[in-house]
């Protein structure tokens, strides 16, 4: 589905992990990794941060504000990066939007 | 684990190469299909030398032990092996992302089910042609599309996650757009248009298989259409054809670098076709532990890095990027694995090697040599 990124209804919007992408902690190599059909991603801190809170329920809004709380920033900011974020991950198939 | 950091500490800092990423574990030889590009080698493993199920789930912890992210159940036809569900589950409760690459053929569509209860996390199912009567004679066995589209409808209703699979060349490649229309009827969430590479079987038919340049040109455009069109829906992945490249694909992303293949009878292969390259010697699985292999192996170490390039490699700005393509490559067409990978542009050898594929292309043959136990 086409989300435009900014749009009142984007906030509402819960994403989940489709099956077939998982996000997995590596304890030989010490970092995270979305893994999905003949994809390796290296999410960075603040990416693990948004991937982690993804669970089927969540819906953008309630990432970004728990995300906001945790690192003292702008709520209204923050989801506009998690959508921006979240999308282009939907671009690739990894999120269900 | 520990026997992984040993091997590791043991190293100098700079030839210490980062874990695999993924294995490719080529369960049989077995398959009902005849593809005359079939990626397996001339000299086929027999049933009776295939690793046996504890030998098979004793690697995956190895691999999982060892930092490996991706297993790839492949053959031959995974199916065909009745320990296909187990091994799954085994890989899965290891942490290791699971996906199978199947022909759909050999089997009924209800075993699906148990191998998707295991935790299969993507299935790639091949397809040879559009069309009935091209699927069928590509694969050189009758009623395989009417099988495939079965098992697309059994995939479809247990919600795996699907790859169609359409390795294409001058019979087929022009089926591009149809392909991608047709996995997106089946639900598949990504398309891999794969050229035909020519080592093996694929070599041994090279004049039935090359496609012309224009043909080429076209395949490239189809693409770039279809990823346009369905952008969004569809991933689409394409392995170039590069006998007519400017330079030569990264091939593996460098040798002993992401992938290990492991054959049914337990060799650890740099690559496919690794067993072309003559005076390699391979570890055996059954005899070796993986990390051993990954780290300390011959054949692993034969072509990591850079020291063992020659010119136009040596002082080539892109060295790092393509690895001075493909070794087998090199070996088939040049007589030497060492060698620039003719399919390169900065190749002594690249002329001809053009010139090979253009006389290919138009050679108007089309009598399939097809895979068989017999060999050629």
């Amino acid at each position: 589905m086409d989300v435009e990124i900014g749009s009142a209804d984007v906030a509402a919007i819960v994403p989940s992990l489709p099956r077939g992408v998982r996000l997995r902690f590596d304890e030989s190599r010490g970092q995270w990794f979305l893994l999905g059909p003949e994809r390796v991603f290296e999410p960075d801190e603040i990416a693990v941060e948004i991937l982690q809170r993804i669970d089927g329920a969540r819906s953008i809004e309630a990432i970004a504000k728990e995300l906001a709380a945790t690192f003292e920033a702008d709520a209204g900011e923050i989801t506009a990066d998690v959508a921006a974020f979240l999308r282009g991950l939907a671009d690739q198939r990894m999120v269900d939007l | 684990m520990s026997d992984v950091e040993t091997l590791v500490r043991g190293m100098p800092e700079q030839v210490q190469p980062a874990p695999p990423m993924g294995v490719l574990a080529e369960l049989t030889h077995r398959c009902p299909l005849r593809c005359p590009y079939c990626s397996n080698p001339l000299e086929l493993d027999k049933r009776s030398s295939e690793l046996s199920t504890e030998e098979w789930k004793r690697l995956i912890d190895e691999a999982a032990a060892l930092g490996v992210l991706h297993i790839y159940f492949s053959g031959g036809e995974p199916m065909l092996r009745h320990d296909i569900a187990e091994l799954v589950a085994h890989a899965n409760g290891a942490g290791l992302y699971t996906n199978m690459i199947t022909s759909g053929v050999g089997f009924q569509p209800t075993m699906l089910e148990a191998v998707a209860e295991a935790g299969l996390d993507h299935i790639q199912l091949s397809l040879q042609g559009v069309d009935a009567q091209t699927c069928d004679r590509v694969a050189g066995y009758a009623g395989a599309s009417e099988r495939k589209h079965a098992i697309a409808a059994e995939i479809a209703r247990l919600g795996l996650r699907l790859t169609v699979n359409a390795v294409v060349h001058r019979e087929n490649v022009h089926q591009i757009p149809d392909f991608v229309r047709l996995a997106e009827t089946w639900g598949a969430a990504r398309v891999e248009i794969a050229h035909v590479q020519y080592y093996g079987w694929g070599l041994v038919n090279r004049a039935m298989l090359m496609p012309s340049r224009a043909q080429v040109d076209a395949a490239m455009a189809d693409v770039e259409e279809a990823r346009g069109r369905t952008a969004g829906r569809l991933v689409i992945d394409c392995v170039l054809p590069d006998y007519y490249a400017r330079y030569p694909k990264a091939c593996m992303g460098g040798w002993g670098s992401r992938l290990m293949n492991v054959t049914p009878s337990g060799r650890a292969l740099p690559c496919h076709a690794a067993e072309t390259i003559p005076g390699l010697a391979f570890d055996n699985v059954r005899e070796v532990s993986l990390a051993e292999i990954w780290y300390r192996g011959a054949a692993f170490n034969a072509f990591r890095g850079t020291d063992w390039m020659q010119e136009p490699c040596r002082s080539c700005a892109r060295k790092e990027l393509d690895f001075g393509g493909c070794r087998c490559q090199a070996m088939a067409l040049a007589d030497d694995a060492a060698a620039t990978d003719p399919a390169c542009s900065l190749s002594p050898l690249h002329r001809q090697v053009v010139a090979l594929a253009e006389t290919d292309a138009a050679s108007g043959r089309s009598e399939f040599i097809y895979r068989s136990y017999r060999g050629v």
